[in-house]
């Protein structure tokens, strides 16, 4: 197990984030955050606080779980638990900032991609992740990337956030099988 | 924890864990209703069929919406445009069924034991909506999510139950159901409308109602069936209605802040009043709405099946 990046490393990541969400799109008018459940939200309220206080103005944020959009859902033992989607606002003609904690397969990117359009037309969606770990198995890429990271695929990419695991941490290890 | 069961045929048999698992998985079933665009796709290619050896409208009506919701495909068959009608047994249009290989069964039937028979015979999901004067799994984990919205605990939470409790597969899955998730379950009827083995059951037995009402939490009447009256088990719908009916003058008499809750079709003005069903006490249409949550979230957990449970 190896710690990649520590607290401080991903407060300047998530700063920097920040920082480039504003200069893309000229001001924080007409964003939402939205952050995947179950790190990703977590770490879209961090990147909207940090927005506000670059702004100085608020800015509306949201959930998406994406469980029920999976595409293995038929094909895996157990279903998985659900967790809450709360999109506060109709999210037509928005720029919508989608954060995800890790971006490994894209698969998840892409459930998230079709639960988003279920919810309305957005003018555009950016996505924005605080690690990528590569081996993409569908055409997607992020906007907004914290840390690239190269990987082999039998190793796991875990990000750690106080709210649930106690501690601020990206850490790499082994896959046990 | 995991959902492991291939059927959900009773409450009797289920967990607290596994009910609060199912109650957990519909609370983000209950945003998705909200949606402008109320469908997600996990039962893409199942089908679930509706096989209803009884009259239903709203169950039956409830499950089709919660299939479609997520994307399953539903077809529904009742008994009067089936087969069962040139003497078809129960076994060999389950088979047939299930030859066309539908994924799950949600089954109405008024044999007590029913759903239970065809789920240890067929591969696919079953789902007992009904059986006999047994259970009613769902409608139970309706008004149990329903409750939840308005309660901060079943512990210690007390419910009565008032109509016929001897013919109530409603108020057999309610009684399991809440008294495994702590709440204190009275009943009360006339003699007559109890079960002969009433006392085998973890409930209070009440006979006057004016007497039962005053501290309880939840009050849920049941539909009082005029058939009941016909072979005699109570003298006259009047003399119910005069003891029996939540109407308003004994609304006055509850705890303030009581639940008023019915399964449907209510019998305004006997087992219950109008104007007591739409007042600020009722829950009854959110126990409505909630149904297709539940039942949603049940037809997600089981999904057809676990792979490694199936028989055969």
């Amino acid at each position: 197990m190896a710690k990649i990046m520590d607290e401080l490393a991903i407060k300047r990541a998530l700063t920097r984030i920040a920082h480039e969400i504003v200069e893309k799109n000229g001001g924080i008018d007409n964003l939402i955050v939205i952050g995947i459940q179950r790190r990703g939200d977590i770490l879209a309220d961090r990147i909207a606080k940090l927005l506000q206080e670059i702004e100085g103005k608020n800015i509306i944020t949201g959930k998406l779980d994406i469980t029920l959009y999976r595409d293995d859902l038929s094909s895996i033992a157990n279903q998985p638990v659900i967790h809450k989607t709360d999109i506060p606002v109709n999210i037509d003609e928005k720029t919508i900032i989608l954060i995800d904690d890790v971006l490994f397969t894209g698969r998840t990117i892409r459930s998230a991609l079709d639960e988003l359009i279920d919810f309305g037309r957005p003018k555009c969606i950016q996505l924005a992740v605080l690690v990528d770990r590569g081996h993409r198995e569908l055409p997607i890429k992020a906007d907004y990337v914290g840390k690239n990271i190269p990987t082999s695929r039998d190793e796991l990419v875990d990000v750690h956030v106080k709210e649930i695991d106690g501690v601020d941490e990206v850490i790499i290890e082994k896959r046990v099988i | 924890m995991e959902w492991k069961r291939k059927d959900l045929i009773t409450i009797e048999e289920l967990t607290p864990e596994e009910i609060n698992l199912i109650l957990d998985t519909a609370e983000p079933f209950k945003e998705i209703l909200r949606r402008n665009i109320k469908k997600v796709p996990p039962l893409r290619g199942r089908t679930v069929l509706n096989l209803f050896f009884e009259p239903s409208t709203r169950t039956s009506a409830s499950f089709s919406i919660a299939a479609k919701r997520l994307s399953a495909e539903t077809m529904s068959i009742s008994t009067s445009t089936s087969s069962v009608k040139k003497g078809e047994t129960l076994l060999d249009t389950a088979r047939n069924l299930e030859a066309m290989r539908v994924d799950m069964v949600v089954m109405r039937h008024s044999c007590e034991g029913a759903p239970k028979f065809l789920s240890e015979r067929i591969e696919a999901s079953v789902i007992n909506a009904g059986d006999g004067n047994h259970e009613h799994p769902t409608q139970c984990l309706l008004d149990l999510s329903t409750l939840r919205e308005n309660v901060k605990t079943f512990k210690g939470l007390k419910v009565l139950i008032v109509g016929d409790i001897a013919h109530s597969r409603v108020a057999r899955s309610n009684i399991w159901g809440l008294t495994k998730l702590g709440a204190e379950v009275s009943v009360c009827a006339p003699p007559t409308l109890l079960p002969q083995n009433i006392e085998q059951l973890p409930v209070n037995v009440y006979y006057n109602m004016d007497e039962a009402i005053r501290d309880k939490d939840v009050i849920y009447l049941l539909r009082i069936q005029r058939e009941r009256q016909k072979v005699g088990l109570f003298p006259s719908t009047r003399e119910y209605m005069n003891l029996f009916s939540m109407d308003r003058d004994r609304l006055k008499k509850t705890k303030e802040d009581v639940i008023i809750m019915h399964p449907g079709p209510i019998n305004r003005g006997v087992e219950l009043d109008g104007d007591v069903a739409d007042g600020k006490h009722s829950v009854i249409l959110n126990q409505v709405t909630n149904g297709v949550a539940v039942r949603m979230a049940v037809l997600y957990l089981l999904n057809g099946g676990n792979k490694d449970e199936k028989i055969i």
